[in-house]
């Protein structure tokens, strides 16, 4: 095993190059906090993106943010937020989830697409990425888009660049559309909803003109009872209006409770995000990406076929995380037969290397789109270097 | 314009061609006959023609497919085209091509207002979809100033923007999912109502891709509810570039407006003049500044957009107070390019530019004009710095067209020097094909043409367009002695 640490991008680039030479493959880190998502990675050197570090550009007037993919996300967020501004995706962070210690990077949540609670209305990583340079498994350096947020000048590769694991290009640099921080947030919370009703009140509230920016439900929620929550963000007279507003339409479902204090708001959302009720739990952890009405269905009849020790619903239901136990497939085929019947996919966001050897820990794709991401990663990355199986 | 030399092969086939078409569309489906296809030479961009050898225009995504596979058999590009509303010219023929339209496909297929969604064939018109879901208090996002005319399919292969982007995004951002048929004609959906595709963003790279990726004949798109309500603002300023200045101030203030539109003096002048839109003759440049939410919502962040105007000497300043009031701010906006017309010949452009960088950029461009002997009018979305200059001149005098492309060039690489880029939201197409060279490097093109080579390893899929000639020249040519 060997570390590189390149400090440019065109070090970044020879190193990829001398390794596609000797077909050696590449494990690509950053702060090595999300290494156990993805299959496990079989490679003899390891290298390490953490000293390109730095934000290249910032404009707050343009909304317009560009950073080295080494930059630790906490020097991203402290930066934005002396300004006044966020990105918009709310990315996760995974330590607490994976048990992973370190220094999130960029371009590690972009990699892996780190969109959080937000993504319901703020839209995905890539609904806010502008711009990418990369360098592909050749150790050419590649630029796509760039710092202005309408570009639609020749193919879009800024995209494909999120939640592509490592396995297209190794991220040097990224551009994004950021967002101003809102004065104020509160969080509206109604308790001791079914799933079913949770999801069908969480339609309604992201239905309504109330502009929700996060809609999630709990059922076993922070006293053992379910609980619903959803968050409204702006301007402290509009949230103040918009949460009257939303408490009379949503009053049938139950008694609506506020929270006010925005550290407390965040704080809870902040849980919503990186998946807290699973977190220092056993178990393999699943996130289904499915359409909002088909979850609570879904999540009964996985119930009924194995133990769910926690289940949390994100996106207004669009995003299902469930914990249950890691024996066998932990729990791949129940799932998967769900996600093939009703649309959308699943992956196994925490299990053990064995478990993420054996299992499919992405939704397996039908031939044609298998196609086309094979001939991507041979386009890409023709040695085959790149993460290696990382994506399966 | 320089085009490729026509495919003898494609060429030879045409009867042939048109006749298994024929059979497999019916003969309503296929247009062959030369005075027919004449209709069929540009889109709007109506500079360069070239009638195509035929046009198929296929009822479901079968005949589609169906389609895909005999020009496929015969070697025969395909041109893909929605309504023809490209400025670009992404949806013109080459000679040896067959025109593959989508507008007998405009069925709704579903609406679901839970799920925040509506799956639609891609012939329906733009405007249409928004139409479908209005009285049920939703909106479809993207709005470019052709929605009334413009296909989804179209609106997808170009990433469509418009009008209030700023906030909602453009086609990308509000696109779940696609029915897509591959150039073998194979059929495949990804993405769905669900959000986040899963696995590689195949869905980014297929929007965008102006038709050479894929046929898009089914499309998932996001609904979003209506804003209670929504109101204009209209400020002048002595100069565009204190117009500009402005600008950059409200969105660094924490606000996003959901349209920020600039006009600037020849403009207003035009309109005024066909519009009568009211709007302030002493002002060297206007915005229009449109802002959402309730009532005391609307008032709070207009107190906020006032007091940041004034700080730059306003000349003028009309907010609505009724409805009336608003159309009248946004009639003279709406119909600005049809006002331009009426002063002559015009080149719409679409470059984009750092938000920063607008006062210096429409300074710029006016020197740039001047040195040309042209006149050039800016109306735009200035949030987020996509400029459309027009270019004025008389399309009857030898070489003012020549003359107005070269500054028309000028105008985009100065938008790429200041760092932005060529197009903002109309495409690449084969107008601005030859300036990417100057945006991207020789490898940046590589690796796009790569993508393309995975999607359509024999490059029958829009032929002409995106790429300059000179970067494709070797592949093509390995393609063609195939």
């Amino acid at each position: 095993m060997s570390l590189l640490e390149p400090d440019s991008e065109a070090a970044l680039g020879a190193a990829v190059t001398d390794a596609a030479a000797a077909k050696a493959p590449l494990e690509i880190i950053g702060g090595g906090t999300r290494t156990g998502l993805g299959r496990p990675v079989q490679a003899e050197r390891t290298l390490s993106v953490a000293k390109l570090s730095g934000i290249k550009l910032y404009e707050p007037g343009a909304l317009t943010f560009v950073a080295a993919a080494g930059t630790p996300m906490a020097e991203v967020e402290a930066t934005l937020a002396a300004e006044g501004q966020r990105l918009p995706f709310e990315p996760m962070d995974h330590r607490a989830l994976l048990g992973s210690t370190g220094e999130p990077t960029l371009g590690g949540a972009v990699s892996v697409a780190a969109a959080g609670p937000r993504r319901l209305s703020a839209g995905g990583c890539r609904d806010s990425m502008i711009g990418v340079r990369f360098v592909n498994g050749e150790g050419t350096a590649v630029a796509n888009g760039g710092r202005v947020m309408k570009n639609v000048t020749g193919y879009d590769l800024v995209k494909l660049m999120a939640g592509q694991y490592g396995t297209l290009g190794v991220l040097t640099e990224i551009g994004f559309k950021v967002l101003p921080k809102p004065e104020t947030a509160a969080c509206l919370m109604i308790d001791g909803l079914d799933d079913a009703r949770a999801v069908a009140c969480m339609a309604e509230a992201v239905g309504s003109p109330y502009e929700v920016s996060g809609a999630a439900h709990d059922p076993a929620g922070p006293s053992g009872s379910p609980r619903t929550m959803l968050r409204l963000e702006g301007l402290a007279r509009s949230v103040a209006y918009r949460t009257g507003e939303l408490t009379r339409l949503l009053a049938r479902y139950g008694e609506v409770a506020v929270e006010t204090d925005p550290a407390v708001v965040d704080a809870m959302w902040l849980a919503v995000r990186d998946a807290a009720p699973m977190a220092g739990r056993e178990g393999a952890v699943w996130q289904l990406s499915v359409k909002p009405s088909d979850a609570p269905g879904i999540v009964e009849r996985l119930r009924a076929a194995r133990d769910l020790n926690a289940v949390q619903y994100d996106w207004a239901g669009g995003r299902i995380w469930l914990l249950t136990p890691e024996d066998g497939d932990a729990g791949a085929a129940a799932i998967r037969a769900e996600t093939q019947a009703h649309g959308g996919h699943a992956t196994l966001m925490r299990a053990s290397p064995a478990t993420r050897a054996a299992v499919d820990v992405f939704e397996p794709r039908p031939a044609v789109l298998a196609r086309i991401d094979e001939g991507l990663r041979a386009r890409f990355d023709p040695a085959g270097i790149l993460n290696p199986g990382r994506m399966g | 314009m320089e085009m490729p030399e026509p495919s003898q092969q494609a060429l030879g086939a045409r009867e042939r061609l048109v006749a298994d078409l024929t059979a497999a569309l019916g003969p309503d489906g296929v247009i062959s006959s030369v005075e027919e296809l004449v209709a069929y030479e540009c889109d709007a961009l109506t500079a360069y023609r070239c009638p195509p050898l035929a046009v198929a225009l296929p009822s479901t995504t079968e005949e589609v497919a169906e389609a895909v596979r005999i020009c496929a058999r015969h070697g025969v590009p395909i041109v893909p085209r929605g309504a023809g509303t490209s400025l670009a010219g992404g949806a013109l023929p080459t000679a040896d091509s067959v025109i593959l339209g989508v507008a007998r496909m405009n069925t709704v297929l579903e609406v679901d207002l839970d799920n925040r969604f509506i799956r639609v064939e891609t012939g329906i018109t733009n405007l249409k979809v928004t139409g479908e879901v209005e009285g049920d208090g939703f909106f479809y996002a993207p709005d470019p100033s052709s929605q009334l005319a413009c296909a989804i399919a179209g609106n997808i292969a170009m990433n469509s923007g418009g009008a209030h982007c700023l906030k909602y995004g453009v086609t990308t951002n509000n696109l779940l999912g696609v029915k897509l048929v591959t150039p073998e004609g194979e059929v495949v959906e990804i993405g769905g109502p669900h959000m986040e595709a899963g696995g590689y963003d195949l869905l980014g790279l297929i929007c965008g891709s102006e038709g050479q990726l894929g046929l898009v004949t089914e499309a998932t798109l996001r609904i979003l509810p209506k804003p209670e309500g929504a109101r204009p603002i209209l400020v002048g300023f002595e100069t565009s570039e204190v117009a500009g200045a402005c600008v950059a101030d409200i969105i660094k203030s924490g606000i996003i407006p959901v349209a920020i539109e600039f006009m600037d003096k020849p403009c207003i002048d035009a309109t005024e003049k066909h519009a009568k839109a009211g709007y302030p003759m002493d002002a060297g440049a206007l915005l229009i500044i449109e802002v959402e939410g309730s009532e005391e919502e609307i008032e709070e962040q207009l107190v906020s957009i006032r007091a940041i105007a004034e700080k730059h000497g306003p000349v003028a300043m009309r907010e609505a107070t009724n409805e009336a009031e608003a159309k009248a701010i946004w009639l003279g906006r709406k119909s600005a390019f049809g006002a331009m017309g009426q002063l002559g010949d015009y080149i719409c452009l679409d470059g984009t530019v750092p938000v920063g960088m607008l006062p210096e950029v429409l300074r710029r461009t006016a020197e740039l004009a001047d040195g040309y002997g042209l006149r050039v009018a800016n109306v735009f979305h200035a949030g987020d710095g996509n400029l459309h200059p027009l270019i004025l001149f008389n399309a009857n005098a030898p070489g003012q067209l020549e003359k107005a492309e070269a500054l028309g060039a000028d105008l985009l690489k100065l938008c790429v020097d200041v760092g932005g880029c060529l197009t903002g939201e109309h495409g690449v197409g084969v107008e601005k094909r030859d300036l990417m060279l100057h945006q991207y490097r020789a490898e940046d093109l590589e690796q796009q043409m790569r993508v393309k080579d995975v999607f359509d390893p024999h490059w029958l899929l829009n032929p002409a367009k995106v790429f300059p000639l000179s970067v494709s020249t070797e592949r093509r040519a390995a393609l063609a002695a195939e």
